[in-house]
């Protein structure tokens, strides 16, 4: 098991951070999330063009770079830090991570260049009204016309679903998960952008009318091919809450160094120094949880549900705990709308319940390790 | 000069336990054979019974000591940490009289630092030493002191000099505990164990030669002895059990080990006893409850996540990257794992977590998890201190305004205790 970056992880880390911290300032941050579109377009082509970031953990068959989820966490880490504003979780991870997994290898051939290239951007499609992330909140069935299928039903909270160029949806065949393919401009598609508290993520809402659909991976057990993506997004998400978490807990002791009050700085103080010193170790120890579930995917590690379960959980606590401290170690002013430290409060707390809370982790954890042992 | 490899290494080492080691022979006997051949504390100089070898080749010797279950030479309990600091700051003198019989284990050492006015701020102590003559005269009273009631020799820090300033007016010395002026009584906590001592000085003497480093110089050694206490739990871990075999040698070493690991023995539940969790949860059924379960979860969580950490600060320190935070942050794990354990162990005994000795759950081992966790947040450095130290040394936070500067004499301290 690894347990420490390579010189060659750490000196890709400097780039993306030279990259993010260039291109994505939180006044970037700010536009986008007062744009209509959510995101930057010309940062996202540069994001391909200088990065490769769209495929750093696709094959290279496929245009990818063939690297593994350690270097994906690095850059999920990294745009979580800058609060970088891209359809990347939905179309990279979520998106082009299920077709790694729910397609023939024909079809990946096909769909996954366009997406490691950055050229095109799709998104996963699986939540539906009772807001299950797991397999189990998924109950569209699809439908047959002839030799064709068609979707008829809702998906609600899919992430970056609004710019994507096409859908990609869970939906039931014979009681099996199946992988389906829906056009952007499909007839009987109708996207809505859902109001969100954190407008740096977009969420949409997606009603199939008769939807014709391509089906994907007819020879592919989608059921594990998503429970591998879904472990994936996991501990990519939970990196990158630790970014931001680490962001603002760097932003926080800063500020205590300088900020007077009572003739010394509030960071003598041991009522705010001891908060700042809990915080580091929480996010330590959720790094520790993430790096070990990204070692755990890249060697197929067959507990790796667990961990991944494990690295959500510990990595949504801290990050949300962090923030909090940021905004109570600001005081007043971290309170206001034109100080930073909302910006990534509001991913914490959007991070915290996107793709299932703590809790529900915890109990999938223990089932996971009741079911090991 | 160049390192020998390992190959050569472990020949050498090999060849010459062919010819030494017999499981028949008497164990301080054999130690002085070891200590002598350098071979037993291979990293330490050669002049001092050492093969100046680096210390990741100890390892491999271990190995080879281990293969045939060679005994090695005494390594746990203070004498480990005396030995250490002596190496580096005794005098000639010291090394010649000392050593050896620490590594054969002949000589019981302990360590007389924290003082009942002085706890978190060691550097407080107010244990005197007065001159007499060539001789010094000690008079105080030292506490938390293991093995102290059938030690040789202690490890003392005093004050010397009550005008300097806090940090520069203390000295070290070595004191011969079987004297008239010294009196050890045994120390009884919460959880009914008494582990450690007090420790009382009247008119205690100590002859001028016996004094550890310049006068004023007892700061910095404590230091030393201090960061090498920190690598004591790793030495119990490694060299606290002796093989399960027949032998004169080993019959003794057990006894040894016995003896050392005495105050030790609830040191397990003291962290909370994690491998308890899930099992005691089975068997009482209480893992079917989803309030049990978060509890547990969380445990296992913040458990395993605090073993990686730790994995990950040795791996970034053998590829020579300097130590992150990771070594502060270990011990405020350690208390948060605790504190949880004993948070799950109650969930999961319910009732019967009201119940010790013969009538508790597993014999009486969780109400001794329940009654021994505290200590864990407080020995060897409370959490508040393990945080002060994150904050200044780690993210560099300014320090808290000081009130103890100036002659040590006017500084604000605890009120001399009476027997």
């Amino acid at each position: 098991m690894r347990f420490s970056f390579s010189d060659e992880q750490e000196q890709f880390r400097a780039v993306v951070r030279r990259f993010l911290d260039d291109h994505a300032p939180p006044s970037a941050a700010r536009a986008c999330m007062a744009s209509a579109l959510g995101h930057d377009e010309a940062v996202w082509a540069r994001l391909a063009d200088d990065l490769g970031a769209s495929g750093i953990h696709l094959d290279e068959a496929h245009g990818g770079q063939g690297f593994g989820q350690a270097e994906l966490g690095i850059i999920m880490e990294e745009m979580g830090r800058a609060l970088l504003c891209a359809p990347y979780f939905g179309s990279a991870v979520l998106a082009a991570g299920m077709l790694r997994h729910g397609a023939t290898v024909a079809e990946q051939a096909e769909l996954l260049p366009p997406l490691a290239s950055g050229a095109r951007r799709a998104a996963l499609a699986w939540v539906e009204d009772a807001g299950r992330w797991d397999a189990a909140g998924i109950t569209l069935a699809a439908g047959r016309d002839g030799a064709a299928w068609r979707l008829d039903g809702r998906k609600r909270f899919v992430v970056d679903g609004l710019c994507a160029d096409d859908l990609l949806v869970l939906a039931r065949v014979d009681g099996a998960l199946a992988l389906f393919l829906v056009a952007g401009d499909a007839r009987g598609l109708a996207r809505r952008a859902l109001e969100v508290i954190d407008p740096t993520r977009r969420l949409a809402e997606v009603d199939f009318t008769a939807t014709p659909a391509r089906r994907l991976g007819a020879d592919v057990d989608v059921d594990a091919g998503f429970a591998r993506l879904f472990d994936e997004a996991l501990v990519a998400l939970a990196g990158e809450t630790i970014g931001g978490a680490r962001r603002l807990h760097a932003e926080a002791v800063e500020y205590a160094r300088l900020r007077m009050q009572f003739g010394r700085p509030i960071g003598s103080f041991q009522a705010i120094k001891h908060q700042l010193a809990d915080r580091l170790l929480d996010i330590e120890l959720a790094a520790a949880a993430v790096n070990h579930a990204a070692a755990a995917l890249d060697e197929n590690d067959p507990a790796v549900s667990a961990f991944a379960a494990q690295a959500k959980a510990m990595a949504s606590e801290a990050g949300m705990a962090m923030a909090a401290c940021a905004i109570q170690v600001h005081g007043g002013i971290g309170f206001t709308w034109d100080h930073d430290t909302h910006l990534w409060y509001k991913r914490a707390k959007s991070s915290e319940v996107l793709l299932g809370t703590p809790a529900w982790h915890r109990e999938r954890y223990l089932a996971a390790l009741e079911a090991n042992a | 000069m160049s390192m020998p490899d390992e190959h050569t290494v472990r020949a050498e080492v090999r060849a010459w336990l062919a010819e030494h080691w017999h499981p028949e022979q008497d164990l301080v006997e054999w130690r002085g054979i070891l200590a002598d051949s350098g071979w037993g504390m291979p990293h330490w100089p050669r002049a001092w019974y050492g093969r100046g070898l680096p210390v990741a080749m100890s390892a491999v010797v271990d190995e080879e000591f281990d293969a045939i279950e060679a005994v090695g030479v005494a390594r746990i309990g203070i004498r480990l940490l005396a030995g250490a600091t002596l190496l580096e700051h005794g005098s000639e003198a010291h090394k010649r009289r000392f050593l050896r019989p620490i590594l054969t284990g002949e000589d019981t050492w302990c360590q007389l630092f924290s003082e009942p006015g002085s706890g978190s701020d060691l550097a407080g102590a107010t244990t005197r030493a007065e001159r007499d003559g060539d001789d010094w005269r000690i008079n105080g009273q030292k506490v938390w002191t293991t093995s102290a009631h059938h030690a040789e020799w202690g490890l003392l820090l005093a004050r010397t000099d009550w005008d300097a300033p806090k940090h520069q007016g203390l000295s070290c010395f070595v004191i011969d505990m079987r004297q008239p002026g010294v009196e050890v009584q045994p120390l009884k906590q919460m959880n009914g164990y008494a582990s450690f001592n007090q420790v009382f000085f009247t008119d205690a003497v100590v002859p001028a030669e016996n004094r550890l480093g310049e006068i004023g110089d007892g700061w910095k050694i404590a230091m030393t002895t201090l960061a090498h206490e920190r690598r004591g739990a790793d030495a119990l871990r490694r060299w606290g059990q002796a093989p399960a075999r027949a032998g004169r040698i080993y019959d003794q070493l057990r006894a040894e080990i016995a003896s050392v690991l005495e105050p030790y023995k609830w040191y397990p539940q003291r962290a909370g006893r994690v491998d308890l969790a899930l099992p005691r949860a089975r068997e009482t059924g209480r893992i079917a409850d989803p309030a049990v379960r978060q509890e547990l979860a969380r445990l296992l969580m913040l458990s395993s996540a605090a073993e990686w950490l730790a994995r990950r600060a040795r791996a970034a320190h053998e590829l020579g990257r300097p130590q992150g935070p990771e070594g502060s942050l270990g011990k405020l794990a350690g208390s948060e794992v605790a504190r949880q354990a004993a948070r799950v162990h109650t969930l999961v005994s319910d009732a019967e977590a009201l119940l010790a000795g013969r009538d508790g759950p597993h014999d009486g081992t969780i109400a001794e998890i329940l009654l021994s966790v505290p200590a864990t947040s407080i020995a060897g450095g409370t959490d508040e201190i393990q945080r002060n130290i994150i904050a200044e040394r780690v993210l560099d936070l300014p320090r808290e305004p000081r009130l103890d500067g100036g002659p040590f004499r006017d500084v604000p301290r605890n009120p001399e205790r009476g027997r």
